[in-house]
């Protein structure tokens, strides 16, 4: 089964045998796109989130097929370290990771609800983030997500 | 023949002339077998409701009929995990939303279902904890069901892709399949045709 879609601004296309392979695993083992990472694989932990046309979407519950001409963003293409995502700036400021390896899921999500909700309150956090972090970063995740808000509209107004 | 035979003959021949004079055809004898008729289709309409509200009732509707805004998951009917609300459109808050998780099919590795145009029902739709008569009341009352006819009414409930998805809900993440309404779908389907053929009529209890 050939599926086209553009991952991170690129143009890609596969030849998979089961459209049904979750695009979690096409991510990291096929594209070797490690960053988007697996936690639980039943869609409760959102480590491994993603955008796809622009929505956050856990890829672990995805399957390949439906990606079919969508445009799909993971972590390596939210920024860079050039000119990280406002999400990212305000994770470094804040220093929210811990052990980390949830954070690029926490990210994704982050940056979708500042995206649908540029200035969230804590509620709007509390109901859209429902990621799992076991280090316990909470807190000063809430807090790199206002920093990231004021960020993103203060480069909204530069730009 | 001495008499008393000649009189046991003539029995015999006047039961059976009116044995074989009671024709069917007669009137006042037709009005049987109509108030059969009537009962009977009384009782395939009860029938048909016991059907269609067996499983309208089931976990697998009510679940996403929610009384309290807040979606069930299980054979439990538990509160859906990650505190997932209605929010606005019944599709879940604005960055986190049903189709996070939810796409148009199954999910087998997951465990996550899936149906094209998974959402709660509407608030004006709500089910949980009504009684099955309230429930067939609702259905057809235009002001909760969405302004539908009681045609668009049995044509949703015997053709949506979300409702039907009851009789292939998958399996959960464990991998156990998730229980089916105890009426299988093909009989569900004529059941409830035929119960809004034959006037859509809401038992008492």
């Amino acid at each position: 089964m050939q599926i086209s879609f553009s991952i991170n601004g690129q143009a890609q296309s596969i030849d998979i045998e089961d459209g049904n392979t979750p695009l979690l695993w096409v991510v990291r083992d096929i594209l070797n796109l490690k960053g988007t990472k697996f936690g639980c694989g039943k869609s409760a932990c959102g480590a491994c989130t993603l955008h796809i046309d622009g929505e956050a979407i856990r890829s672990c519950s995805y399957a390949v097929k439906f990606a079919e001409g969508k445009n799909i963003l993971t972590i390596e293409g939210l920024g860079s370290s050039e000119a990280p995502h406002p999400v990212q700036q305000a994770w470094i400021e804040e220093v929210v990771p811990q052990c980390g390896y949830c954070q690029p899921g926490f990210m994704m999500a982050a940056a979708a609800l500042i995206e649908k909700i540029p200035n969230p309150s804590d509620d709007d956090i509390d109901n859209n983030i429902v990621n799992v972090c076991r280090c316990g970063t909470y807190v000063r995740m809430r807090k790199a997500i206002h920093r990231a808000a004021e960020l993103s509209q203060s480069s909204n107004q530069t730009s | 023949m001495n008499s008393k035979v000649i009189a046991y003959v003539f029995l015999l021949f006047l039961f059976a002339s009116i044995v074989l004079a009671a024709d069917f055809s007669d009137p006042a004898l037709e009005t049987i077998p109509e108030a059969s008729t009537e009962r009977r289709v009384e009782i395939n309409s009860a029938e048909n409701f016991d059907k269609m509200m067996v499983v309208l009732m089931h976990k697998r509707c009510v679940n996403c009929h929610p009384s309290d805004n807040i979606p069930k998951q299980g054979e439990d009917s538990h509160p859906h995990y990650f505190g997932m609300a209605r929010g606005e459109g019944n599709l879940g808050y604005e960055a986190t939303n049903c189709n996070t998780c939810h796409q148009a099919e199954n999910n087998d590795f997951s465990g996550v279902p899936g149906a094209p145009e998974w959402s709660l029902a509407p608030a004006s739709m709500k089910w949980e904890g009504l009684s099955r008569t309230e429930i067939a009341q609702s259905m057809l009352d235009p002001r909760r069901n969405g302004g539908r006819t009681p045609h668009e009414v049995m044509e949703h409930l015997t053709e949506h892709e979300l409702v039907l998805w009851a009789w292939t809900p998958g399996i959960d993440a464990a991998g156990n399949p998730r229980e089916q309404p105890p009426v299988p779908k093909e009989e569900y389907i004529q059941a409830v045709k035929e119960w809004f053929e034959a006037g859509a009529i809401i038992p008492e209890n």
